[in-house]
């Protein structure tokens, strides 16, 4: 830190507003979206239908300055990723989907020019929901988000583009699209697609999970793109947007767990074995613990990085960590809540078999849910 | 407003225990784990110098007004344990006013008590040889005659027993009583009847004594009783009671997290070292699952190191907030044992024959580490008052 840094405390109290927003959010997640997350996961509801419900919360509308038509809140890594923590206890698929548009956005407010701003921001200040996403990954395995091989060239008129991305959120519908890609061989730089253009293709994948997150893969054959369709004006900084995503990230497979501990404890102290609660067991007893021991460890970890982002301060290894910690012990959790309801666990008729397939993402996600 | 850096002053005490350590402590580091029992003299300078905030874990409690966040004596402690025990846990437990007894006294003490014996070097006397967690069972009597107490009974595995000035001693007033009776007595050593009999040999913190004491008819004023004299007849009054003594751990339980923290800190530092050395590097860059089995396995070290530290953080903090802190006092020590023994453990595999070495001090940070999932309640204790807490179960239900 550097020595005009002001002296902060350490503290794990929320501000009056995120409070209040926490209230909301965890409303709208209850009500709305851990019903719709079942019937999406089987196929019987639509996604597509279900995001524009979500305009109500106002998600892309905060961190947009009221000259653009936004409500011209600071953007707070820190309240977005309880944002995220919130609407994924509801179900992590549907919050990543609807968290989309809002990494857009933040990426836009973080990195774009003034011009992308004024040109795209007001777009997402309607009142209604705006499908946006951003695309990192690719389709092979050894993928890392520091070296993508998706292309981008320049040309005349402005570039060409040519790649692969896989696990796009919203893919299928999104009008706008931040895409990284390597240009002319050298440092990389994002890429605003607008609509779909010539050469661009959008194909529903078939995933393991996150089924109402509606993840696509998208090519590029030569796409052509005008000059002003490269992210901000200077050099894009890949390493900051890779790490404010994996804080995203981080906060959804918070809420995530939070969900399997919330619905695995009145389980456990239900169930009935050999004439009394199995929670009565220590060998039952003492993994609800450590799900819980190590979850409150996420939380602190994401917490901690979201706030050196917030306060300027370098907050990669922090960012990095906190994605390794979250990666491995949500994955735990989400296999120890299947375990917990044996059988019953494995049976589609609980969310947690649901839950474990979705935490086996966090790992792998990479580029999305930016806060 | 959510911020998990340290706060400056405790950001400086965390610098100045560092130096301390490396130049004050390290260098007596095998010395002292070799001659078992033998007094670590040179630790008395360091005491010296980190003062008032060497011990003292219950912290002191400044006036502040309503809603202000405070940073105070519990999180000062477990940062300068951070860094205490990255120089050497046994010696940190070895030194003098390390004892456990003073975070007794300065949580329940009367102001007298703390007077008079808040600066003492003050030993905790729990442990008995047929009684280890379940504390509520021990047999250590304490008669009222006159105007003493008179306590009998053998205490086992007393921590700087031998070394300290006064000891913390639990004992019933009547067994038949159960939980409610257990009350806690300050002793200062010399008295007639008290007497260190035996001193273990131990895996590791051998600079640190470990006595065994037998009170024969050990007679102590009445007013060294901590806390009421009276036993609760009811059974609200009974689970008050023994919660009161039983307090004394959230107060203890983020520092030992905190030595668990150090030590591993320790371990990994120099296995870093080791690996750099031979161009094993811990980076930042590629995702893990494209890292060598050794990067990943440093990089997971690390990830969990760097939690365990955020939940002593955390639990100290509620401490300083008065916040009720049971059960995250619980869930760092849990957290912070286990992640204190993996990492060292580790650290010596990693560096092969090496850490296996006593040339090098990594063996050593892992027989040093193992003492701290122990101590102060095991890893199980720990996870049995987290899952009670979580699921909400009695200590009747959940065993």
């Amino acid at each position: 830190m550097t020595d005009t840094t002001p002296d902060l405390l350490f503290d794990l109290t929320l501000t009056d507003e995120q409070r209040m927003n926490r209230e909301s959010m965890q409303r709208f997640a209850a009500a709305e979206i851990r019903a719709q997350a079942k019937l999406v996961d089987e196929g019987a509801g639509s996604a597509r239908d279900f995001y524009p419900r979500t305009a109500e919360l106002g998600l892309t509308l905060l961190p947009i300055p009221e000259a653009l038509g936004g409500a011209g809140v600071d953007r707070s890594p820190v309240s977005n990723a309880l944002i995220f923590e919130d609407l994924a206890h509801g179900d992590m698929s549907l919050a990543l989907g609807a968290i989309s548009p809002m990494a857009f956005v933040n990426t836009l407010l973080d990195q774009g020019s003034e011009a992308q701003r004024e040109k795209y921001l007001p777009l997402f200040c309607t009142g209604e929901f705006k499908a946006a996403t951003t695309a990192l990954l690719e389709p092979r395995a050894t993928f890392d988000p520091g070296a993508p091989a998706t292309t981008a060239t320049r040309t005349d008129s402005g570039y060409t583009l040519s790649g692969t991305k896989a696990m796009v959120p919203l893919g299928l519908d999104a009008e706008l699209v931040l895409v990284i890609a390597r240009l002319d061989g050298g440092e990389c730089a994002a890429f605003i697609v607008e609509g779909s253009p010539a050469g661009m293709t959008r194909t529903a994948e078939s995933n393991m999970g996150l089924l109402g997150a509606q993840l696509a893969t998208l090519q590029f054959d030569d796409v052509q793109l005008p000059a002003d369709a490269r992210l901000g004006s200077g050099a894009f900084d890949l390493q900051r947007f890779v790490d404010l995503a994996r804080l995203g990230i981080c906060a959804l497979a918070v809420g995530t767990c939070q969900a399997v501990l919330d619905y695995v404890k009145p389980y456990v102290n239900e169930r009935v074995a050999f004439g009394e609660p199995i929670s009565n067991r220590q060998s039952v007893a003492f993994m609800v613990a450590d799900m819980a021991i190590e979850l409150e460890a996420m939380r602190l970890m994401t917490w901690r990085a979201a706030a050196l982002a917030e306060q300027g301060e370098d907050f990669h290894q922090q960012a990095y960590l906190a994605k390794v910690f979250c990666a491995e012990h949500a994955m735990k959790i989400g296999t120890d809540g299947v375990q917990l309801l044996g059988g019953h666990g494995f049976c589609r008729e609980h969310p947690v078999e649901m839950w474990y397939r979705n935490l086996r993402a966090i790992d792998i996600l990479e580029g999305i849910a930016s806060v | 407003m959510i911020n998990l850096e340290l706060a400056k002053k405790h950001r400086e005490t965390f610098e100045q225990v560092m130096m301390l350590a490396e130049h004050m402590m390290r260098p007596y580091s095998r010395k002292y784990d070799k001659e078992e029992h033998t007094y670590p003299k040179e630790m008395e300078e360091v005491a010296k110098l980190i003062g008032s905030a060497r011990s003292n874990p219950g912290g002191t409690r400044e006036a502040v007004p309503e809603g202000t966040v405070v940073n105070g004596g519990n999180m000062g402690s477990v940062v300068g344990l951070f860094g205490l025990c990255w120089g050497d846990t046994g010696l940190f437990l070895g030194m003098p006013g390390s004892g456990l007894g003073n975070a007794a006294i300065s949580a329940v003490g009367t102001p007298e008590q703390k007077k008079k014996f808040g600066s003492s070097y003050a030993a905790m006397c729990i442990t008995e040889p047929g009684t280890g967690s379940d504390s509520a069972n021990i047999s250590t009597t304490a008669v009222l005659d006159g105007d003493e107490w008179v306590l009998n009974g053998e205490k086992i595995f007393v921590t700087d027993g031998e070394r300290s000035d006064t000891l913390v001693v639990w004992a019933t007033l009547d067994k038949s009583l159960g939980k409610a009776a257990i009350k806690s007595f300050i002793v200062e050593k010399g008295t007639p009847g008290c007497e260190v009999t035996r001193l273990e040999h131990k895996l590791g913190i051998r600079a640190s004594d470990t006595a065994s004491i037998s009170f024969n008819d050990c007679r102590i004023p009445k007013d060294n009783i901590l806390g009421s004299a009276e036993v609760a007849t009811d059974a609200e009054g009974r689970k008050k009671a023994f919660g009161g003594v039983m307090q004394t751990f959230d107060n203890t339980r983020p520092p030992v997290a905190a030595m668990a923290i150090g030590v591993s800190r320790a371990a990994l530092d120099l296995c870093q070292e080791l690996l750099q050395a031979e161009g094993v590097a811990l980076t930042y860059d590629k995702k893990p699952c494209n890292l060598s089995a050794i990067e990943a396995e440093l990089c997971q070290m690390e990830a969990e190191w760097n939690a365990a530290r955020l939940l002593v953080l955390k639990a100290a903090w509620m401490a300083d907030n008065k916040t009720p802190n049971s059960m995250e006092a619980s869930m760092c020590k849990a957290k912070a044992g286990r992640v204190g023994n993996h990492i060292t453990l580790r650290c010596v595999a990693l560096c092969q024959s090496l850490g296996y070495s006593e040339t090098y001090l990594l063996e050593k940070f892992a027989r040093d580490s193992k003492i701290l999932d122990i101590f102060e309640g095991t890893q199980q204790i720990q996870q049995l008052i987290v899952a009670r807490r979580v699921l909400e179960k009695s200590s009747a239900d959940l065993k």
